[in-house]
């Protein structure tokens, strides 16, 4: 038996109701394409999420007030960060930042409004791995005496001074005039932060000029990023700290005001969150599987009624039971497979439109494509079986005899 | 070669699973049909010729008896085997034709090659065989019709075609005429009548006397039994179904 003629039969049963066909396949389209777009979406945002978290820096420490405790947000101080500078070992610095309210910033003429300012400690730069492009960033001393300097970000310079060189230029943010120190290089948005658009100043200057909320302990620091000597140190590191400012604050080890997390910390944070979201589209694809399954199986069953003469004859004039099963099965596996096949394309189209126009980060997982096809060839065979083994199972007695 | 076609010994089948409930279709029948012949099987409804044509044509089996086909005993073979026997040693004949309806006649022809088992043919060899077949039958100018483009006799006509593609020993034709007018009943039965002439085998299923007698041996069925084996006229199974 030429199975190729097997699938030349099962094609033209298919082409004998080509909008039913079609309409049979487009649960198992919708079903493969959400499996698609489902894991072109989570891989996006993990993608987003990893590539935020790393432009933070290499072997950081994440220091923040404990959220969902009062007044937490003001507990971190600008102190307990020299604390850590000072006492920590293992480490090659701290950055403590403050981010004040965004700032209208004017400086040449132009006037720019609700620019993001971050008040810093001097090693910036060094700890979070964004070098300057030009001119240099303030010094510790610099912090300390409050001077009133500024290093801007690649794009806010070129902005506001063209092809003029920015370093020595004064800028007025809010109401206090700053003289442009340095500038960085370019970074670029990650995730939602727009470091190229941005004014960097010393955090003394930031708690003296832009926290004047009454709200706010005025030396209160956001974050606290400590940079680590290597991976192995991390550990170390942080129960040093988690001891030190347990201490300082007065707190049980056990029940801090404050968090310390690792990037991988904060990415796993970050994941769970998208977690949901991505189980939510698993179930819809899940489902829109298990419907177009459901639909092939239906309209099988309706075919081998439909056809139950012809399939009477066949096994008359001595088809084997089994060239009927494969005849069907074969009709429901080409059914899911092209299903499958526009599921991918319109999946991939879907995910590629979606990253263009849909505010929303997209990247195809090769493994998705292959993962589908199989996904839809083992619906094809799961959904196909049953009717295919009551077409093989005819009587052709019977079977000829049906109207 | 063997000139017995069909032996068929003490034949028994039972309907239903229990003792009480059952129904004996065939009561230990015994027949047979030499090389060449053209046997009508004739019987009221329930005598049991249904059920003896079905298990001649490998569609059924007996619950007990023997049934040796061109040779073979066939009784005891599996589905598989059964299909190859009904493919290569019997060619069907129905009374509503059962052609593919989306095939058209050549294509409803070269049917049971398809399901052949043995070495097959090139495909053009295949083709010419079919149109052969179809040419011996009077359709060689119809052969890409389909079936609803034919008339009922031309259809029986693509049927009869089919049945002879493989060559079988027996050709096995269930009411033949039963389906149309009486015109191309005449035609049918003498193509039939050519076939035999060829030295083709017949065994012809019919209830109609007029189209049995067209048959040199009328085998009557009755209660599941072979009550005559009548060769023309004298057959009582004719003779009632005419006084009636």
């Amino acid at each position: 038996m030429n199975y190729s003629r097997i699938l030349r039969i099962a094609w033209d049963g298919l082409m004998l109701n080509k909008v039913r066909s079609f309409l049979t396949t487009l649960g198992v389209i919708i079903g493969v394409a959400s499996v698609i777009v489902m894991m072109s979406v989570s891989a996006g945002a993990e993608a987003a999420i990893a590539e935020q978290i790393n432009s933070l820096g290499a072997n950081l420490l994440i220091v923040s007030p404990m959220r969902g405790i009062p007044g937490a947000s003001r507990t971190l101080l600008y102190e307990d960060a020299e604390a850590i500078g000072e006492t920590v070992t293992g480490i090659v610095g701290f950055s403590a930042e403050q981010t004040p309210a965004p700032q209208t910033i004017k400086a040449n003429g132009i006037t720019l409004e609700s620019i993001a300012v971050v008040g810093t400690s001097a090693d910036f730069p060094q700890v979070r791995d964004y070098p300057l492009a030009e001119g240099y960033y303030f010094s510790a001393a610099d912090n300390d005496r409050k001077l009133k300097v500024a290093v801007i970000g690649s794009g806010l310079a070129a902005d506001l001074f063209g092809e003029e060189s920015a370093l020595g230029q004064t800028i007025t943010v809010g109401s206090t005039k700053l003289t442009v120190i340095g500038v960085m290089a370019s970074k670029g948005v990650v995730g939602d932060v727009d470091y190229d658009g941005r004014v960097y100043v010393p955090i003394h200057v930031v708690f003296q000029k832009f926290m004047t909320t009454s709200l706010m302990n005025k030396d209160s620091v956001r974050t606290i990023y400590i940079k680590v000597e290597s991976q192995e140190k991390l550990d170390s590191v942080t129960m040093q700290v988690q001891n030190l400012l347990a201490n300082r604050h007065d707190v049980d080890p056990a029940k801090p005001d404050f968090t310390i997390q690792t990037q991988q910390d904060v990415i796993a944070t970050q994941e769970a969150t998208t977690a949901a979201f991505r189980d939510l589209l698993a179930w819809v694809a899940g489902i829109s599987l298990l419907v177009g399954g459901i639909g092939i199986m239906n309209i099988m069953l309706v075919s081998v009624t439909e056809r139950t003469r012809e399939i009477g004859l066949r096994i008359a004039i001595g088809a084997h039971p089994s060239y009927v099963r494969a005849q069907f099965l074969l009709e429901s596996m080409i059914l899911s497979l092209a299903g499958g096949a526009m599921g991918v394309v319109i999946g991939i189209a879907t995910s590629v439109l979606f990253g263009a126009f849909g505010g929303m980060r997209t990247q195809i997982v090769p493994l998705s494509i292959p993962l589908a096809f199989v996904a839809a060839a083992g619906i094809g065979i799961f959904f196909g079986y049953y009717p295919a083994g009551q077409a093989a199972r005819l009587d052709p007695i019977v079977a000829l005899r049906h109207e | 070669m063997n000139a017995t076609l069909i032996e068929v010994k003490d034949l028994k089948k039972v309907y239903g699973g229990e003792a009480d409930s059952e129904v004996c279709a065939l009561d230990g029948m015994n027949a047979s049909v030499e090389r060449g012949e053209f046997t009508a099987i004739m019987g009221p409804s329930g005598s049991g010729k249904s059920t003896l044509m079905n298990i001649l044509g490998c569609l059924d089996t007996p619950s007990a008896g023997q049934y040796i086909l061109d040779g073979q005993n066939v009784s005891g073979l599996s589905k598989d085997a059964l299909a190859d026997v009904r493919n290569q040693k019997i060619g069907f004949i129905f009374q509503s034709f059962n052609l593919l309806p989306r095939l058209s006649a050549l294509e409803n022809v070269l049917l049971p090659l398809l399901y052949d088992t043995r070495e097959a043919q090139p495909q053009e060899r295949q083709r010419q065989r079919a149109i052969t077949a179809l040419e011996s039958v009077g359709l060689g100018h119809r052969m890409g019709h389909h079936p609803n483009q034919l008339s009922g006799g031309q259809q029986q006509r693509v049927a009869i075609a089919r049945a002879l593609i493989n060559q079988p020993p027996l050709i096995l034709a269930d009411e033949p005429t039963g389906n149309l007018d009486s015109r191309s009943s005449v035609e049918i039965m003498a193509l039939l009548h050519d076939l035999h002439k060829q030295g083709a085998t017949i065994v012809m299923v019919t209830h109609e006397p007029d189209i049995a007698r067209h048959a040199g041996r009328v085998l009557c069925v009755r209660d599941g039994r072979l009550i005559s084996d009548g060769r023309g006229g004298n057959n009582p199974c004719l003779a009632r179904e005419v006084a009636a």
